[in-house]
């Protein structure tokens, strides 16, 4: 997809969404880990992301898993879970085409988030998922390699990310976090 | 006259030349110059006029509290009114315009409220402009409108970005003076997160331009070095250009950076907020200077002490060369010492006090300044600008002239208060130090956090401490308190400042200084309050500080009272006998300074002002002449116009056309929840009025939703997808507060039920597909039986319809044959488009949110929002049928049984039918016979919606009637604006096809 902005300093490019699963289940109950074990997912620590057989897994309430694979996968796997886990109390919902996804890359990265999001951005390490808002939307984002951002927020608001997100890195040169 | 002097200024660049204009006339100033000094070095003293009396105003003070050197700035799109010239640095080609004059500053009409100024007294308004009556709305409250505000309101939409920055930190130190500096090495070497804002461009504060020595070096080299230093450390950020503007509860701090290389117009941020986590906060902002209390202090020439340092110092301006100073403590005497190496004269040094010994006074003696002490200003004589002092013995009344001096300045200075605004935002309290005039922080009772742990400290000045030792000692001790920190990280730098004797308290200059003379003492510059007015205030019975504020208007103007506060509070307190802590302060309120609206907004402005929402179809709307309507942060169609058409003409073709062939309709905004669970059929049941659990998978039942106040909250149909699982469509409006509504009861209420819920209204897109020819168009797409019999009325089945994976529900808001065709929402746009393809040989065409409005009001529906506004119960609406009567609870149940719900007086919904044909006016009441406790007409009713039915070609509306269902035929009257009524017939809600035979057609 193009760049919808790229300066020295930060690029912002739409990305497909890819393929999400949206995971209500107690994550503390051991059975119900065991099943998404089967599965190919993780079950990862309280704001955490963390990688899995099928791509990634998002924690994003005490209840509640997002788990981010290929779009071609989330059918198959959507399926695969519901019925792994239908002698439980859980909830497995394929939610492909909820988010729009944004990365927002480069040296100005945590700059331009930093001005529309309430985080300590200069401590956000690999492996955070931050759920947050983006000005006045919600939206969620972690980094892989400490330097890259991935976004999601709710599709009908993308327009209004994409507008926020590339006004907010267009100048990122001497902003400096504390 | 002020003049740019030959050598000096430590801020500005001699070889850098700035143009600027002042009131349209060519001016020059210097790189590094601001606003203020560069007016000076061009001699214009006199730079406005205040605003009760329009008395010329020059330039006071060198910083954040200058109360009376505001201008207009920029023009166009630009302009900003009320910025303060002492604080905004010069640009080249800046236009500067005064304030609050005509036609021009320098003859001002409005100056004649001076010769009147004996009737314009404190509570002038509130005594004057009460009677007659009505002449407050068409005389006085235009005039008073007229002469408000000092500045211009900008005309034009700002023409500059601003940006917010949220920062995080351990402490946030605000003020880049030494404390701050020396606060920010103790906490640096710590391995504290630092944040250090400064307000200026430049580092140090007051210590170089007072001349203090540090570790045996002079400020500068020190500040240099400290700021070296600070920079070489990765865990403290230094901020220049930067002010602390306020403190709020859990260390929340909201800074405005200025930054000061911005270009008007650039695509640059002209301010950034700062919003900043702190977990401990240290205010190190310094002192601000009092003026003295004398009989003509607000005339232009008159500075603060301090100011005129700052001037020559900083640079290289003096206010004139020969400056009076009048003083009641050793601090103005370094403004002498400071003249004097500059080559200025300085006449004489008026000391209240009736003894000056000290090391500091010796200085300025030894260099032959005369010294008259016990001795006060009884008057400055000028207009535009001073041209001399009349001198008295300070315990007189001041009629006793002893000698008058000419000169061109006075350089006044009435003691220094710590600027505790920033410390008592967020509740520190203040004591006051009787010995040194002043109030200061309590240490006993700083602002606290939610652990109850004080998260905010002062040092140095701010702290009252105003020796530069005691300062840098000072610093170091508050960043060990405010990071708990077992020893001091590092040993504070030394200073040895010469020593000074005490102050003399003295609010009115001479001590008894009569009437004539108290009425020519400003306290409030800029709004014109002075010492005969607190007075006045007291002997009418003010005894609050905070009342005498408000009835004088003392520190009400936009500098907040940074000079008048204190002064003003002194004054209170001798003429009401009480000592000033029992009178006490004001109350301090952010921002500190003004900030710039645009700040504030940040991003949101234009069409980042609001987010939209788009539906996955908004596209095709938007090129298909969408008339736009908002609903919650979504845009609908209200209708969709084509060439030629108007509004309501696009609107009844739209609903004739639906009702005649086929019609579409972008339902996506409908809220989706998913609510799954053993408990669920139990959950819905609480949640709604009616039975949901017996609902049969592959059946929808509609449902009403109220609040536990009983009333009606929202609506929508439910879906039964198995045994565990309900899909619950709600309002547009209503998606994120009802699936917010669930979670709270599933969270607080019934943890222990086992129901999982998911709002997945994004996921998908929905189009209705409506009227007689709404099954032919699915027949055509393909691939489902959507016949009766495979898809009867309220029910759903899944399927694939032209090649899309889709969900069909049977159901209609408008009467007609309907179904809505729900696809995932990246199929959205596709299936509409060839849903709009295959509708053209059926007679389809979209339709908007209004035709929906109409249909549904034809069909006697009610509509969340229109026939409900948090007053209705569904038994108002003849709902009954929807409440479940076997149910032992729902949300709602209980308070439906009170009185007031069960009153048989309530207002019911009828259908209303005007005999005229005109269409009722939204809102309209029903009059009723006689009046009311009030002498009101009474009412028996109200119009909830009234439209012009295209299909039926006459008015119908909807409303609620005092027993209305009762009094069918019966006509009553609905009054209008313009005092007409209209005749209108109750007759039952459903206007069009009551047997429902369109539903199957």
């Amino acid at each position: 997809m193009p760049d919808l902005l790229e300066t020295p300093e930060t690029t912002v490019t739409d990305l497909p969404p890819g393929g999400m699963i949206l995971l209500r289940g107690s994550l503390a109950d051991a059975a119900f880990a065991e099943v998404l074990t089967g599965c190919g997912i993780s079950v990862p620590g309280t704001r955490q992301i963390v990688p899995c057989t099928v791509g990634q897994v998002g924690w994003m309430s005490p209840d509640e898993l997002l788990v981010f694979c290929e779009a071609t996968a989330s059918a198959d796997l959507a399926l695969r879970l519901d019925a792994a886990l239908s002698g439980q109390h859980a909830l497995v919902l394929r939610v492909d085409d909820m988010r729009a996804r944004f990365r927002i890359a480069g040296p100005g990265a945590r700059v331009a988030l930093a001005k529309l999001c309430p985080v300590d951005m200069a401590r956000i390490a690999p492996a955070e998922l931050r759920r947050t808002r983006l000005a006045q939307i919600p939206a969620a984002f972690w980094t892989e390699n400490g330097a890259d951002f991935d976004l999601v927020c709710f599709r009908s608001v993308a327009g209004y990310a994409r507008n926020v997100l590339t006004r907010a890195a267009r100048h990122t040169q001497g902003i400096v976090l504390p | 006259m002020s003049t740019r002097l030959a050598t000096g200024g430590r801020l500005i660049d001699c070889t850098h030349t700035t143009r600027f204009t002042f009131n349209g006339h060519a001016m020059t100033g210097l790189a590094g110059d601001t606003l203020a000094s560069a007016l000076l070095a061009n001699d214009q003293m006199l730079v406005g006029r205040s605003f009760k009396y329009h008395r010329p105003r020059g330039i006071v003070a060198s910083g954040p509290e200058e109360p009376n050197a505001l201008v207009g700035l920029g023009k166009g799109r630009f302009f900003e009114p009320n910025q303060r010239t002492t604080t905004t640095p010069l640009r080249d080609g800046a236009s500067l315009t005064s304030q609050n004059h005509w036609p021009s500053l320098e003859a001002d009409i409005g100056a004649l409220n001076q010769i009147l100024a004996p009737g314009l007294t404190a509570g002038f308004y509130y005594k004057t402009f009460m009677h007659p009556r009505p002449f407050w709305k068409h005389v006085f409250e235009p005039f008073i409108r007229q002469s408000a505000g000092l500045g211009k309101a900008p005309t034009e939409k700002d023409g500059d970005v601003y940006e917010h920055l949220y920062a995080h930190c351990d402490l946030l130190i605000v003020g880049g003076g030494v404390a701050g500096l020396q606060a920010a090495l103790a906490a640096g070497t710590s391995g504290a997160r630092v944040l250090l804002v400064e307000q200026t461009g430049h580092w140090g504060g007051r210590a170089p331009v007072d001349g203090a020595q540090i570790d045996g070096q002079p400020a500068d080299d020190w500040v240099a070095a400290a700021v070296a230093d600070l920079e070489a450390l990765p865990n403290v950020t230094l901020k220049r250009h930067t002010q602390g503007s306020g403190v709020y509860d859990h260390g929340y701090v909201l800074a405005t950076e200025l930054p000061p290389d911005h270009v008007p117009g650039s695509d640059t941020a002209r301010a950034r907020l700062w919003k900043i986590r702190a977990k401990q906060v240290l205010v190190a902002t310094g002192a601000i200077e009092r003026p003295l209390s004398f009989a003509g202090n607000d005339i232009p020439g008159v500075m603060l002490a301090g100011a005129v340092r700052d001037y020559v110092v900083n640079w290289a301006i003096s206010p004139g060369a020969r400056t009076v100073i009048v003083t009641n403590n050793d601090d103005a005497y370094r403004t002498a010492l400071t003249l004097l190496d500059a080559g200025q004269e300085v006449p004489v040094i008026v000391d209240a006090r009736e003894a000056a010994q000290s090391a500091l006074i010796d200085q300025a003696r030894v260099r032959g300044v005369r010294i008259l002490t016990g001795t006060a200003i009884a008057k400055v004589k000028g207009g535009k600008r001073v041209t001399g002092v009349a001198l008295c013995a300070m315990n007189t009344g001041g009629s006793a002239v002893t000698e008058i001096i000419d000169c061109e300045a006075v350089a006044m200075s009435g003691g220094w208060s710590p600027a505790v605004h920033l410390f008592s935002h967020c509740g520190g309290k203040l004591y006051w130090d009787d010995a040194r005039a002043m109030f200061r922080p309590d240490p006993a009772r700083l602002p606290t956090g939610h652990d109850g742990q004080p998260f905010v400290r002062t040092a140095g000045a701010a702290n009252g401490h105003f020796d530069t030792g005691a300062i840098l000692h000072d610093a170091v001790a508050a960043t060990q308190a405010a990071l708990k920190l077992d020893r001091a990280p590092i040993a504070p730098s030394q200073a040895q400042d010469p020593a000074e004797g005490p102050i003399a308290p003295i609010w009115v200059m001479p001590a008894q200084a009569r009437y004539e003379l108290r009425s020519k003492m400003w306290l409030d510059f800029q709004n014109d309050v002075k010492v005969s007015d607190v007075q006045l205030a007291a002997r009418e019975g003010y005894e609050s500080v905070e009342h005498t504020k408000r009835y004088t208007t003392l520190g009400m103007a936009t500098d907040q009272g940074k000079l008048s506060n204190i002064n003003g509070l002194a004054v209170l307190s001798e003429a009401l006998d009480k000592p000033i802590p029992e009178v006490g302060t004001t109350t301090f309120r952010p921002p500190y300074t003004p900030v710039p609206m645009g700040a504030i907004a940040g991003e949101a402005r234009d069409a980042a002002f609001q987010p939209l929402r788009r539906t996955p179809m908004h596209e095709w709307h938007a090129t298909h002449g969408a008339h736009w309507e908002p609903v919650g942060h979504w845009r609908r169609p209200y209708c969709y116009l084509r060439a030629g058409e108007s509004i309501d003409e696009a609107v009844h073709r739209e609903v004739k056309n639906t009702r005649q062939a086929l019609g579409f309709l972008d339902a996506s905004t409908l809220g989706k929840i998913i609510v799954k669970g053993p408990d669920a059929g139990r959950f819905l049941d609480m949640l709604y009025t009616n039975m949901m659990s017996s609902l049969k998978p592959g059946k929808c039942r509609y449902g009403l939703m109220c609040t536990e106040n009983g009333f009606l909250t929202d609506d929508g149909v439910v879906a039964r997808i198995d045994d565990d699982t309900f899909l619950c469509h709600t309002t547009t409006g209503g998606a994120d507060r009802i699936h917010a509504h669930m979670e709270d009861w599933l969270q607080c209420e019934w943890w222990d039920w086992k129901v999982y819920t998911a709002n997945v209204t994004e996921q998908y897109a929905q189009i209705a597909v409506v009227g007689p020819n709404a099954r032919k168009l699915l027949d055509k797409l393909g691939g489902m039986d959507v016949s009766n019999a495979a898809l009867p009325f309220m029910g759903w089945i899944d399927g694939t319809l032209g090649g899309f994976p889709v969900r069909v529900y049977r159901i209609s808001f408008s009467g007609e044959l309907s179904f809505e065709v729900r696809v995932v929402a990246g199929q959205g746009r596709a299936l509409w488009d060839r849903m709009m393809e295959l509708g053209l040989h059926l007679g389809g065409m979209p339709y908007g949110t209004e035709a929906l409005h109409i249909m549904r009001a034809e069909k006697g529906f009610i509509m969340i929002g229109d026939e409900t506004d948090g007053t209705v119960i569904p038994q108002d609406l003849g709902l009954g049928w929807a409440i479940s009567k076997k149910k032992t609870d729902y949300l709602g149940k209980r308070a439906q049984q009170r009185a007031h719900m069960v009153d048989p007086n309530r207002w019911q919904l009828v259908g209303l039918e005007t005999l005229d044909g005109t269409v009722l006016p939204d809102g309209a009441y029903a009059v009723g016979t006689g009046d009311n406790a009030h002498g009101q007409r009474k009412t028996i009713g109200r119009v909830t919606s009234t439209y012009m039915s295209p299909t039926l070609g006459r008015s119908i509306a909807m409303g609620l009637v005092e027993h209305g269902p009762d009094r069918m035929g019966e006509v009553i009257q609905f009054a209008t604006t313009s005092g007409m009524t209209i005749d209108t017939r109750i007759v039952s809600p459903v206007f069009f096809d009551p047997e429902g035979e369109k539903l199957n057609a």
